[in-house]
């Protein structure tokens, strides 16, 4: 890709009318090389007319959101997963250790 | 810091006082009922409506640490912007806009952290660090900072008074893409290996490093430092693009 991008910094106000942790530092593994890293490296083209997220590594496309007049398109096909750092709650019983996720 | 998550939402936001940064910069502090409180290093979302209700936002990074429910953002303008323009020409004191935020929690820094940092600006890029380098010392933290700031002229320089006081701890070098001051030893040119092995930290001392102006000088200073052994992991990156103003 040639054109100037922005980076995945530029998704946290637009994903954060969707989720309700902040999806940037949350680690995405691409579907198509397989790199992972933090949502905000990507390389984000947009916004009009929507916003287009691509692996900084091989360039395709991780995911793509579009927002409409009261509704927001969110497309997921080139992550194969997102591993978010939470908090635990407090009042959570313990739990097993699960093995981390790669990544 | 453990806080529930929160929703931004978009509030009213009064400009209350401006300081001039460069001819085509200004800082603007807005007056925010309820801000919840930000990180160094985040941003916000301004949204601007025309009478006719068109409306238009762009991100801007948050340039200080919040005071209250003030919040400070400096703003370039971008020619032919739709949003720039209106800030640092137009907006005046008692004037509204929208803000949400805060966002992003990548591109941070957190006064609790120990690791030394590494702070690369390019041109407008500066101020996110600068919220950091504000971060440190309203903590009184003692970690140490190194800052490389890579101008393309001495007039474009952001926060100069502020960045020539004394700061314990805290390092400034200056770069000049275009045009140097007279007499200084650096010659005129985009930042090199050299730049970031002198004015940087060894990777041995592990620091974190923040890397924020446009893409193309982004990229290239994150390879540089890449290349002198730094871990991709402790290399973070902001890119301000063309796109927005």
């Amino acid at each position: 890709m040639t054109a100037e991008h922005l980076d995945g910094n530029a998704l946290a106000g637009p994903l954060a009318e969707i989720f309700a942790v902040d999806v940037t530092a949350a680690t995405g593994r691409c579907a198509s090389c397989g790199l992972a890293g933090p949502i905000a490296s990507l390389h984000v083209y947009g916004p009009e007319p929507g916003l287009v997220a691509r692996c900084s590594g091989c360039e395709e496309v991780v995911l793509r959101l579009v927002r409409g007049p009261g509704v927001a398109w969110l497309d997921l096909r080139g992550a194969v997963s997102l591993r978010v750092s939470l908090p635990d709650p407090p009042d959570l019983p313990d739990l097993p250790d699960l093995p981390d996720l790669p990544g | 810091m453990t806080r529930p998550p929160r929703r931004p939402t978009w509030r009213a936001a009064r400009l209350t006082g401006v300081r001039p940064e460069t001819g085509s910069a200004r800082t603007l502090r807005f007056e925010v009922p309820g801000w919840p409180g930000h990180l160094a290093g985040q941003h916000v979302d301004v949204r601007v409506t025309a009478e006719d209700g068109y409306s238009a936002q762009r991100s801007y990074s948050l340039a200080a640490p919040a005071d209250g429910d003030a919040i400070e953002l400096t703003v370039e303008a971008v020619p032919d912007g739709e949003v720039s323009p209106y800030l640092t020409e137009v907006i005046e004191a008692g004037d509204e806009v929208e803000i949400r935020g805060p966002v992003g929690g990548w591109f941070v820094w957190r006064p609790e952290s120990t690791a030394p940092v590494l702070l690369v600006g390019g041109g407008a890029g500066i101020v996110p660090l600068m919220a950091m380098i504000r971060a440190r010392r309203l903590a009184g933290s003692r970690v140490p900072f190194r800052l490389l700031y890579s101008l393309r002229d001495p007039g474009s320089r952001y926060y100069a008074d502020e960045l020539r006081r004394p700061d314990p701890g805290l390092d400034v070098a200056y770069l000049y893409s275009r045009s140097t001051p007279e007499g200084w030893p650096r010659l005129a040119g985009r930042i090199m290996l050299d730049d970031l092995a002198e004015g940087g930290w060894p990777a041995d001392f592990e620091p974190d490093c923040y890397v924020c102006g446009p893409t193309g000088f982004v990229e290239r200073a994150a390879d540089l430092l890449l290349a002198l052994g730094h871990a991709p992991g402790r290399v973070r990156t902001e890119r301000f693009g063309p796109t927005g103003g």
